[in-house]
């Protein structure tokens, strides 16, 4: 029997292969689908959730992981570093397809909830190269984060 | 970035006009805009002549319902280009519909939308005029009935912002009133439309938030992958390492030992030409993702691998490489070449390669399916509809119109989906499974089994005269043909292919040749993100590059003479068979001027000659490319900044984008920037290799794409104003990056890449060099 906190609510799995990874566990048996697959090897920082606030690749760490725990997906993801990263994704009209978009939030959110100083562009960039984005909107991801930051800091 | 705003009081209604004719793209609203069609589209939702309160629809792109809230059609694709937003906001700017009470509705697969087929840059260029037309059909419809109700003339009524006004009386009505009325008003027709003047848009040319960017940011939006049926099962597929070969056994009684996998299903292997066919292979389906994950874990299958066998990518960039090297296929000759080339003087030569590549969306392929004896429905990302359609009605032996394709959000197409291979795997196995299957690739059956942009060589041969100009040129390309996935004799360059920036050359040179050598795949070859352009642009504007360089000149300068006077380049006179992407060339001609004049609104930005100088520790270097492709004008000056120990650094890329009118001005600055980013991925890490046949990659590990910290510092983008019919925007950034990023490596260290990959390259500084 696996107990997960999932976005505030417990879930129980009582007969669910713990090694499968959270990514399908949140797929596939809670329907939570905006946390997504993309390399399933944890490359590409595509399926980026939270565990108890710490930054985790879903696609390859296994539900036991998360036992006991606290996971926090995209559709869960809130507080005044989401929404202010939220509003300045609208902002900067980041996404272009999307589909890598919840990751980058789910890693960008991590950056600056756990920062206590004001991030060079240098350390966003660096913060942020597990998140591939195919699509190519690292600049406005990067405006954005650190329009958030600033939003955040005063 | 700018943000122009296309206001042009010269161009009127009659250009538009123009425009539809020659774009020859007028039938999808011709046929589409009588209710008939529309009610047979929209059940649910349409105008019917019995019963006043329904909703009305004028055509198949638009409804309104009683409450006024409009409903559009997306006909076209969502993949990043932010195309649901942009057509539909014409429909509302023609219509003078207020943009908060849109709903956007993707449309299914439907031959009466016209072509569906989101790839070739051609969504806004080719269907601005269809959905314009639309949308001012709804406004004269809308009007006619305002104008009844108060026995008023239609002329002196007018929309504005969702509701029908008369000026005179200060009267006004509702768009959601006056629906019902306005659907028994007659249509229009093409000739009675009064389209709104530029000055009049609302939205064109502005751009309006993208649509779906909450949905986006929330996680609600929905993939491929997030459709969910009552007992669907998920299916992945164990496919020939080597293309075309074939199952002999496997050890289906293991497999199906493993928790949660139900079935095994044998595909049977495709045979060439390989097309849109599912390729075959071993599926498994399971309850769930993972179980059908595990189940492949523990499939074993032995292949008889077929006449692919053998395939060796190494020995087929040697072989390239002597095709470019060798007499080929005269596409196009000005002048004649060879007497020049016989005077003697100063002989410069070049040979580059390209490899393969793959597409890599971020979303892999998918597909959901639903098959009856006599009915198929499917869910899938595509790019094109509609030959999904076609394809999965084959596949199954059924009537293309008892065939349901549903449109999802594309995370990422740049081509891959336009080839719905994918979708005819999820309908054959959910007929053969008797349930909804959901076939998911992973990263590694996407890299190892896509359609693969072709590798390539070209060499590059000039004569400088005096005064260090080309007095003749030669150019030769080979490279796998698209073809071959359609024709297995297919050896050579189409047309098409040729006229991706090779024989559409826009060089002044009195004696120019452009040739073309045969190739031999043995992958499917298939477009991707502005196709040929990638190695035509790259082998063309590095050779002049290296030209400049001997001649002793600035390359900006140097690049400006090559290109010429302003002028048309007539192909048509040169007899060379072009097809211009689709586009009217007396529309769309290749303008010289126009290709000038982007190369010095970037340099001008950049300023070119002021940049910082290098230090002991980082060299800096300027390169700069200019290219035409899918109509569009694009010229990247590029800033590196190299390490002693051979980092490469982006610090500036300056893009100058001469698309015509820009709809959307800030989609155009993303893609853009997007096709920055692709061209550096290409440049700095794409290599596709294969031995035995084997394609050796197998996830973003070997197969690297650009990542934040490999992406521009800052990428400025000016799109030059402009109310020239629109051209293509989703590829044409892309062909310039690459062969400006390395004119700017061989700037900051005298390293001249001919050979792509960059990460092929030591960049480190030469301790003897100094």
């Amino acid at each position: 029997m696996l107990r997960i906190r999932v976005n505030g609510e417990l879930r129980e799995f009582a007969d669910l292969d713990p090694s499968m990874p959270l990514l399908w566990l949140l797929r596939d048996h809670l329907e939570l689908t905006g946390t997504r697959y993309s390399c399933g090897e944890g490359l590409c920082g595509t399926c980026t959730i939270h565990v108890d606030g710490q930054l985790i690749r879903s696609c390859t760490t296994p539900a036991s992981y998360a036992d006991g725990k606290s996971v926090t997906t995209i559709e869960g993801l809130s507080g005044k570093t989401a929404d202010a990263l939220r509003k300045a994704w609208h902002k900067f009209q980041v996404p272009q397809c999307g589909f890598c978009q919840a990751g980058q939030l789910m890693s960008a959110e991590h950056l600056l909830r756990t920062s206590d100083k004001i991030l060079s562009s240098e350390e966003m960039d660096s913060a942020m190269a597990g998140n591939i984005c195919r699509c190519g909107t690292y600049t406005r991801i990067r405006d954005a984060i650190a329009t958030a930051a600033v939003e955040l800091d005063s | 970035m700018s943000n122009p705003t296309p206001n042009n009081p010269t161009s009127t209604r009659r250009d538009f006009l123009r425009y539809t004719v020659a774009g020859g793209l007028s039938l999808a609203f011709a046929v589409s805009k009588t209710g008939l069609v529309a009610r047979s589209l929209q059940p649910n939702h349409l105008f019917d002549e019995a019963g006043g309160n329904a909703d009305w629809s004028p055509n198949v792109f638009v409804t309104l319902a009683a409450d006024g809230t409009l409903t559009i059609i997306a006909h076209r694709s969502e993949m990043g280009t932010g195309i649901r937003t942009a057509l539909p906001m014409v429909v509302a700017d023609e219509m003078d519909a207020d943009w908060d009470r849109v709903v956007i509705q993707q449309g299914d697969a439907d031959a009466r939308y016209g072509s569906q087929n989101t790839d070739g840059s051609r969504s806004i260029r080719n269907h601005l005029n269809a959905v314009r037309d639309a949308g001012a059909t709804a406004r004269h419809m809308l009007i006619a009935a305002a104008a009844k109700l108060w026995s008023l003339p239609a002329s002196e009524c007018r929309a504005e912002f969702h509701t029908i006004v008369h000026d005179a009386s200060k009267r006004q009505i509702g768009f959601g009133e006056i629906a019902a009325s306005a659907a028994t008003m007659p249509v229009p027709s093409n000739d009675q439309l009064q389209l709104k003047t530029p000055q009049q848009w609302r939205y064109v040319g502005k751009g309006k938030p993208l649509y779906d960017l909450q949905d986006i940011i929330d996680g609600s939006a929905k993939f491929g992958l997030d459709i969910k049926l009552p007992g669907m099962k998920v299916a992945v597929i164990e496919r020939c390492p080597v293309l075309g070969g074939v199952a002999k056994s496997w050890n289906e009684s293991v497999v199906l030992a493993v928790v949660g996998v139900e079935k095994l299903v044998h595909l049977p292997a495709a045979k060439e030409p390989y097309s849109f066919q599912a390729l075959g292979g071993i599926a498994i389906i399971a309850r769930d993702t993972w179980s059908a994950l595990q189940g492949r874990k523990a499939l074993e299958v032995e292949w008889d691998p077929g006449k692919h066998r053998n395939f060796d990518s190494e020995i087929q960039r040697a072989d390239l490489i002597q095709s470019a090297q060798h007499k080929g296929t005269v596409v196009r000759e000005n002048g004649d070449v060879d007497t020049e080339f016989a005077k003697g003087g100063k002989r410069i030569s070049a040979t580059y390669d390209l490899p393969h590549l793959a597409h890599v969306p971020m979303e892999t392929p998918c597909a959901t399916a639903r098959v009856t004896a006599d009915s198929a429905e499917v869910w899938m990302p595509t790019q094109t509809p509609q030959s999904a359609q076609r394809s999965i009605a084959m596949a199954l032996r059924l009537r293309p119109e008892n065939v349901t394709v549903h449109v999802t959000l594309l995370g990422g197409g740049f081509g891959r989906k336009s080839k719905p291979d994918y979708g005819v795997e999820a309908a054959l196995l959910a007929r053969e499974v008797g349930a909804p299957v959901q076939v998911m690739w992973t990263r590694a059956d996407d890299i190892q089994h896509d359609y693969f942009h072709a590798d390539s060589a070209l060499h590059f041969e000039a004569t400088l005269n005096d005064d260090g100009m080309p007095s003749a040129w030669l150019q030769r390309s080979a490279f796998t043909p698209i073809g071959y996935t359609f024709n297995p004799k297919s050896k050579t360059g189409s047309g098409g292919e040729m006229g991706q920036g090779f024989s559409d050359i826009p060089f002044d040179i009195p004696n120019l040749r452009v040739e073309n050598g045969p190739a031999d795949p043995h992958l499917r070859i298939g477009w991707l993100r502005s196709v040929c352009n990638i190695f035509h642009a790259f082998g063309v504007s590095c050779f002049a590059d290296e030209l400049a360089h001997a001649a002793g000149q600035d390359p900006l300068d140097y690049l400006l003479a090559l290109i010429g006077e302003p002028r048309h380049v007539d192909l048509d006179a040169m007899g060379v068979q072009y097809s211009n992407y689709g586009g009217s060339i007396v529309e769309h001609p290749i303008d010289t001027g126009r290709l000038r004049a982007v190369l010095m609104r970037a340099a001008d930005n950049a300023g070119l000659r002021q940049g910082p100088p290098s230090t002991k520790e980082l060299r800096r270097g300027v390169g700069i490319a200019v290219h035409r492709s899918f109509l569009g004008y694009v010229a990247n000056v590029v800033e590196v900044a190299v390490t002693d120990t051979g980092q490469l650094q982006i610090p500036r890329v300056h893009i100058a984008v001469d698309c015509g009118l820009a709809v959307h001005p800030d989609r155009v600055v993303a893609q853009m920037e997007g096709a920055a980013v692709f061209g550096i991925s290409l440049a700095k890490f794409g290599r596709i290799t294969a031995k035995n046949g084997r394609v050796e990659q197998s996830n973003f590990h070997d197969f690297p794409v650009a990542r934040s910290i490999d992406a521009p510092q800052q990428i400025d983008v000016d799109i030059i104003p402009s109310t020239e019919p629109p051209t293509g925007v989703g590829e044409v950034g892309v062909p310039p990056l690459a062969p400006a990023l390395l004119n700017a490596i061989f700037d900051a260290t005298g390293k001249r890449i001919r050979s792509l990959p960059i990460n092929q390259h030591d960049l480190s500084r030469d301790p003897l060099a100094d």
